[in-house]
Formats: structure tokens, C-alpha cells, sequence
């Protein structure tokens, strides 16, 4: 239910929907959306971000909130854990049990390896990630309109011509043979009659190669790869996160040391190949943003491996998705899907005016939205004084015919409908709200995580934590898309690697001399990483709280 | 600020008006370990059970997505026990039998749509059952689609049964084998792995940041859709 304050602004919105049927504003030029974006996104304000003091990118500049972690003390000390009795041993760990961490169990085992010397270490339940909540769609260029080379195109345009381009390669290339794959495993994509994938444009794509499961792509995807790797018998402990890398004597690689969260034990895992897909930050809370992201997000393995010597790329860049909940209160920040738009929602101001095409890349239109409320003063504001700007949703069936919401658009009506709004007839009140990690660790086209020094042997990773694939902006349907082209990838040769290697003693050396350097840069031991969950505990509760058992 | 009582477990506790479940939790002082994922009411973690004051009947529904009411007694569900069958999808047939054979319970079914009853998604859960063991896979698939596996129909079941694993099941075979497939994808993964596109892509990555851009804002976009 909307509070009556809003009745006038939607009266309003109501009032020119059917001359905004008619045309929508222009896209804006490459100087237009410069200007746009230095002066309105988030990531401009040079006040939130800071030089690395430690590591191997000492000096690169990046958000205070990933500072703080980069620069803070290992949870263990490396002197009371004992590495000579191992718990697990595998072929294969994988860190994270998301979309990026299951397209690489299951392609390590098309690949060769058993299924029980596969282990997936994930920190909540299996499935419980971003990529269960991803809603709008997976892209592949796979119409005969549309070729690779546009979506390369695309993808490098959307990310400021920052991408390395032998990443994007692999991403578009792989894209249709994901899809088939998917096709295979039973994925139900919406299709036409005919078996046509019904796709769609989502922000900065040329060609309409969004496809979609309603709006449930990621939970569809996640469910099902989920249930294979049941099916075929792989090792998921669950509730137990890695907090530290291990390496062995000879500088590989050779597995992790999990932490039981509900025993408070750690294990210790012997592994040849260790594979990272422990998704982005989004609970950091980046600037105070609400998040789109699930529980976990915490960057935990972004920590792990700069520890170990691995290199980070565009972590400077932060994804605001331009449309995140505004009201209810309730849910503020969850995700309301760029599908929205692609079918035809346009953003409108509280006069019920245009002032941004539905459409354009993600930081162009948060930020357009963010000028809208803060630099013209055109916002709608809430009860509890946040500002946003009206989705106008009814549209959708206007274009698309009666029904199309509830059809297409279920998990967006559902969520509404529970706090008593009805986007089918009233539009919804949206803002940016912190989505997408668009950097992370560097990898090379085989997944091989990298240092100053070339690839770190036995470590692979896929998914939110690398970096590279986006640049510094990443189109929607394409994280998804990431998680299983380089979960692919990262099984693939982390099998090949797994066949060949051999592990000499464990060892935390490197968490040591990690310790020295954050010595040496005299940071003070008041803060420990990875956090592994936030804590959203009431102040009044903690500031009594006394740890007893 | 208005507060209202809950009960955590039985435990009464004061919370503002207005919170989900999952969040006057936290304001109560619960740090989730289980019992929170996605936050968001896509991924089933959150299940939760609850009676009102004065009230006999139990309802069941997410505690992310849910408003704390006045006099609320809920508790968590964070895990269900329940057998999935395992199988290769390669080597199943479909025919109007193949669900019952997995899941041999489905034949217990009472029709007392307890199940309806207890899903947080609002899915007709009973009527997929009976169109499970009717054999009606395409229709199965089709009700359950927006199903988050949150396991509320199967702990609320007298006749145990695994609703939300038949309906994975269901799903899959649909998915493969009664969904047609999509023809310009085959013919595309072809052109892939015959090299069709390989030279142009090579060209591409090493083009020089000043030619993609011109390409970039030149390039022509597929309209939208008609009006």
C-alpha cells in the first residue's frame, strides 16, 4: 500500500503514460554520459576510496570498505594450526557453492575426476549465492541477427574499453554453447511454440539476446545444476567457509582450511586443484549502500588469494544497479530487474516525466537516476526520507498485452503483491542500490588466477571474484553468463592440472609473511578477515553483549 | 517508534512495527548462522513457521519477505529432511509413469492440500502432485516453476511426500525432453566450433581502443519492439 502522499505523483505518472507510449528520450553520446557519470556516480567520489597500503597491488586505489579488509589480520595464526592432520582430501576444492562453483564441479567430473574427489566448500547452504537471486537473464549471441563479435562489441563498450579482451573472447564465444548445454541439462528457457528462445534488450546490449526462465533465470540455472551434482554424488560441506588458502613447500596451491560455523572447528583440506568461487562484496555495503546481494557476500576469497600474491584489476569500479527497491521499507535495496525495462517500464520523475532512456548501461542509468533525485530535486520522497524515482511499470502489459506481468515477470509481482502494491496498476519506486563486484582478481582465459609473476599453480577461479571479463561496467545477463563460462573453464583445467600435480607438505607461509608486510606497513591488528557474514544485530543488544560460552 | 511483541521460539521479545521477520530477528539480537540466505525470497532459506495469538491455525512463509505482526510465536525451519531420488536424466524415458516410479509416495497423496496451504510461493502445490501422478509432466513443470524449495509442503505432508523434488524432476524432464529445441542455438554452437567467427575475433582483440570506440558508437541497434 502506498502511503497517500504518493497519490498526487502517481496521478501525475498516470497522466502522461500514454504520450510516453509514444517515444522515449534519446540515448545519450559518449561526452554526455561522461559528464554524467563524474559528476552523479558513486564511484567518483574520491573520498570513498583509498590506496592499498600491502601487497602486490600496493598503491592501486580501492573502495575504504575493501581496504579495510585487505588490510587486516588473518583470522588464524598460522602457528597454532596444525597442518599434519588432514581432514579431506581431493582432487578438486571449490570455494563457493554458487552457479560458478557448480559449472566447475560439474564439468571437473565430464572431465575425468570422481565425483568423491570432488569437494564443494560453501559457507551457507549449496545454492544460497548471487547467482539464485539473478533475475532478468543469461545473454548469448545465438540469433541470426546477432553474431559473438556484436556481443564482444557490446561488452567492451559497456565496460569503458577496460575488459581484457582475451576474457571477453572466451565469454562470447562460449555464450551459445552454455545455453546448449543448459538446453541439455533440462533448464526450462522461455521459448516460442517452435522451440525460439524469446529474448529481449537489457541495458547497452545491440541485439535482443537476453534469455530468460520468467524471472527466475539464476534460481532455474542454480536448481538444476544443483540437483545434477547431486545426482551425481559430489561432496558439498556446507556451513563451512575457507578462512585461509594453503599452499605446500614447493609455492602451489594445495587447498584450504575451512571453518565449521556451527562447531567453530576448522578442517583442513588437502587438495591438488583449488578452485575460487566465492562470489563479490556485495555486504560490504559499499558507501553505506543497501545491497541486492545474499547473506555470504563478504569477499572472502578476494582476501584469501591477494594473501597468496594474487593480482587485482578494476577494483575501483563498483556496480549500482539503477534500480533497487525504495519503498516498502521493508525490502529497500532488493533487486528489481532490468527486465523491467527491457519490456518496456520507463524511469519517470515525480511529475511523471521522462529524463533517461529505459536503457542505457547500468552506471548511465544509476546515475541519471541519482541526478534526478539529488541534482534536480525531481524525486519521489519516502516516508523515512529516502529518495527515488518511479518505475513505471503498467506499461508492461500495455505493450505487451494483459498478463504479461504475471507471466513473465512472477517473482517481481510476488514480492510487490506481499506489501500490498500492485505493479500491474501502480508503478514502483526504485533506486540504485550496490549489486556487482565489476573487478576482483585477475585470471588469464583459462581460469588460472594470476600474480606479478604469471599464473599461481593450483589456483583457478570463476565467477563475481575474478575481475577482467567486465571491465569497469558489467551489462546485465552477463554475470550469470560469467559464472558458468569461466566455471566451465575453470573445471576443465583444473582437472587437466589435477591429473599432473602433486602436493608436497601444507604450509602457511605465505599467511606469515602476509602478517609481516601488514607489520612492516605498521597497520594496527584491530581488524580481522574475512568476515564471512555481516552482523546486523541491534547496537543495544551489542553494546551489552558479554561472550561467556 | 511503535513496537510490537513476538515470540522466538517462545521467548517474547519487543521489535518496531514495520520489520520482516528476518530483521526484527536481528534487532532481538539472532545473528544468523542458518535460517538466512538470499534474503530476498528467491532461495528457500529463510522458511518459517508461525501462529498468531488467539489463533489455532499455523501459517508457514519466509522470513524475509514476511512484516512481523503483534502476538506473532514463529520459529525456523531451516533445513527439511527429505529424499531426492537420484537419477541420469540421459537414461530416463517419460511416460506417464516415470515420476510415480521415483517417487513412489506421491501415490499417498490425500488430497487435503495442506501443502497449498503451507507455500510461501502460493503455488497450487497439491494440484502438481496430482498432475505428477497423473503423469502429466508438461503440467507439473508448469505449476511448479516458481517453487524455492523452501521445503514448507513436505514438513507440513501427512503422507510424506517430497513435493518439491518431484517437482525438480518434472522440470528437468520437461525442459529436455518435451521442450523443443532451439534451432538457430544448434546452428550457432556449429558455426562456433567449425572457426566461423574466429578470424573477425581475432581482429577484434586487437584492435586498438580508439577503433572499438568508433565501432562502439556507430554500431545499430535492434529496435524495440513495435508499439
Amino acid at each position: 500500500m502506498y502511503p497517500k502522499e504518493f497519490e498526487k505523483s502517481i496521478k501525475k505518472v498516470e497522466a502522461t503514460r500514454e504520450e510516453r507510449l509514444k517515444k522515449l528520450p534519446e540515448r545519450m553520446k559518449e561526452k554526455e554520459k561522461d559528464a554524467l557519470l563524474k559528476k552523479w556516480h558513486p564511484d567518483y567520489k574520491p573520498e570513498a576510496k583509498r590506496k592499498l597500503k600491502v601487497g602486490v597491488s600496493k598503491g592501486s586505489i580501492v573502495p575504504n570498505e575493501v581496504a579495510d579488509l585487505l588490510e587486516a589480520y588473518p583470522l588464524i595464526n598460522p602457528d597454532e594450526i596444525d597442518l599434519s592432520q588432514v581432514d579431506y582430501e581431493a582432487d578438486i576444492l571449490i570455494i563457493g557453492g554458487g552457479g560458478a562453483g557448480t559449472a566447475a564441479a560439474l564439468y571437473a567430473y565430464y572431465n575425468g575426476i570422481k565425483p568423491e574427489n570432488i569437494i564443494i566448500a560453501t559457507k551457507l547452504r549449496h545454492g544460497d549465492s548471487n547467482t539464485i537471486m539473478a533475475q532478468g537473464g543469461i545473454q548469448a549471441a545465438d540469433k541470426p541477427n546477432d553474431s559473438p563479435i556484436i556481443h564482444y562489441l557490446d561488452v567492451i563498450g559497456g565496460g569503458h574499453f577496460a575488459n581484457k579482451p582475451d576474457l571477453v573472447a572466451k565469454l562470447v564465444m562460449d555464450a551459445p554453447l552454455i545455453i546448449k548445454w543448459h538446453e541439455e541439462l533440462g533448464i526450462m528457457y522461455d521459448k516460442k511454440g517452435d522451440g525460439e528462445m524469446i529474448t529481449i534488450h537489457g541495458g547497452g546490449t545491440s541485439r535482443k539476446r537476453m534469455h530468460s526462465a520468467k524471472d527466475y533465470t539464476g534460481m532455474e540455472i542454480m536448481r538444476v545444476l544443483r540437483d545434477e551434482a547431486r545426482n551425481i554424488g559430489i561432496k558439498v560441506l556446507e556451513f563451512s567457509p575457507a578462512i585461509e588458502l594453503l599452499m605446500d613447500d614447493d609455492g602451489k596451491v594445495a587447498g584450504a582450511l575451512l571453518y565449521n560455523m556451527e562447531t567453530d572447528q576448522y578442517y583442513v583440506v588437502k587438495a591438488k586443484a583449488t578452485i575460487l568461487a566465492t562470489g563479490g562484496f556485495g555486504r560490504l555495503h559499499i558507501q553505506g549502500f543497501p545491497t541486492t546481494n545474499h547473506y555470504g557476500a563478504t569477499a572472502d576469497g578476494l582476501v584469501m588469494a591477494y594473501r597468496l600474491g594474487a593480482k587485482l584489476r578494476d577494483m575501483d569500479s563498483v556496480q549500482y544497479h539503477p534500480t533497487g527497491v525504495a519503498y516498502p521499507e521493508q525490502i529497500v535495496g532488493l533487486l528489481v530487474t532490468e527486465k523491467v525495462r527491457g519490456l518496456g517500464a520507463q524511469p519517470v520523475n515525480v511529475d511523471g516525466e521522462q529524463f533517461v532512456h529505459p536503457l542505457e548501461p547500468r552506471d548511465v542509468e544509476a546515475a541519471a537516476i541519482i541526478r534526478e533525485c539529488y541534482g534536480r530535486n525531481k524525486g519521489v520522497v519516502t516516508p523515512t526520507g529516502m529518495r527515488g524515482i518511479w518505475l513505471d511499470s503498467p506499461m508492461i502489459d500495455m505493450i505487451h498485452g494483459e498478463g504479461t506481468i504475471e507471466k513473465r515477470l512472477g517473482a517481481m509481482f510476488r514480492m510487490f503483491s506481499r506489501f500490498g502494491i500492485d505493479m500491474r496498476y501502480e508503478p514502483i519506486l526504485v533506486f540504485p542500490t550496490l549489486h556487482y563486484q565489476n573487478g576482483g582478481i585477475e585470471i588469464d582465459a583459462d581460469a588460472r588466477v594470476l600474480s606479478k609473476k604469471g599464473a599461481i599453480p593450483g589456483l583457478f577461479a570463476a565467477g563475481e571474484v575474478e575481475g577482467g571479463v567486465h571491465g569497469k561496467n558489467r551489462l546485465m545477463g552477463n554475470s550469470l553468463l560469467d559464472t558458468q563460462v569461466f566455471g566451465r573453464v575453470a573445471g576443465i583445467n583444473a582437472a587437466k592440472y589435477a591429473k599432473k600435480a602433486k602436493i608436497g607438505k601444507l604450509s602457511l607461509q605465505h599467511t606469515k609473511k602476509y602478517i609481516g608486510e601488514l607489520k612492516k606497513a605498521k597497520i594496527k591488528e584491530e581488524r580481522k578477515a574475512p568476515i564471512l557474514l555481516p552482523d546486523y544485530r541491534e547496537e543495544k543488544v551489542l553494546s551489552r553483549a558479554i561472550d561467556i560460552l | 517508534m511503535k513496537m510490537v511483541r513476538i515470540y522466538i521460539m517462545g521467548k517474547e521479545y519487543r521489535v518496531p512495527e514495520g520489520l520482516t521477520i528476518m530483521k526484527a530477528m536481528e534487532y532481538a539480537g539472532y545473528r544468523y548462522i542458518r535460517g538466512s540466505g538470499c534474503r530476498a525470497g528467491f532461495c528457500g532459506a529463510c522458511a518459517t513457521v508461525y501462529r498468531k495469538e488467539g489463533e489455532y491455525k499455523l501459517h508457514a512463509d519466509l522470513a524475509c519477505q514476511t512484516t512481523v505482526e503483534d502476538g506473532m510465536y514463529l520459529v525456523q525451519l531451516p533445513f527439511t529432511p527429505a529424499n531426492k531420488a537420484i537419477y541420469d536424466l540421459e537414461k530416463i524415458r517419460v511416460d506417464d509413469k516415470t515420476l510415480v516410479n521415483f517417487y513412489p509416495e506421491i501415490a499417498r497423496c490425500v488430497s487435503c492440500n495442506t501443502c497449498t496451504k503451507a507455500c510461501p510461493q502460493e503455488l497450487d502445490v497439491m494440484d502438481y502432485i496430482q498432475a505428477s501422478l497423473r503423469g502429466d509432466v508438461a503440467k507439473a513443470a508448469e505449476l511448479s516453476f516458481d517453487c524455492i524449495q523452501c521445503g514448507l509442503c513436505a514438513m507440513r505432508c501427512p503422507a510424506e511426500i517430497a513435493h518439491y523434488h518431484v517437482a525438480q524432476l518434472a522440470r528437468r524432464l520437461y525442459g529436455k525432453y518435451i521442450a523443443p529445441r532451439a534451432k538457430h542455438l544448434e546452428k550457432r554452437v556449429k558455426e562456433i566450433e567449425e572457426g566461423r567467427f574466429d578470424k573477425d575475433m581475432k581482429k577484434m582483440m586487437k584492435m586498438s581502443i580508439e577503433e572499438l570506440r568508433k565501432l562502439y558508437n556507430a554500431r545499430d541497434i535492434e529496435p524495440e519492439e513495435e508499439v
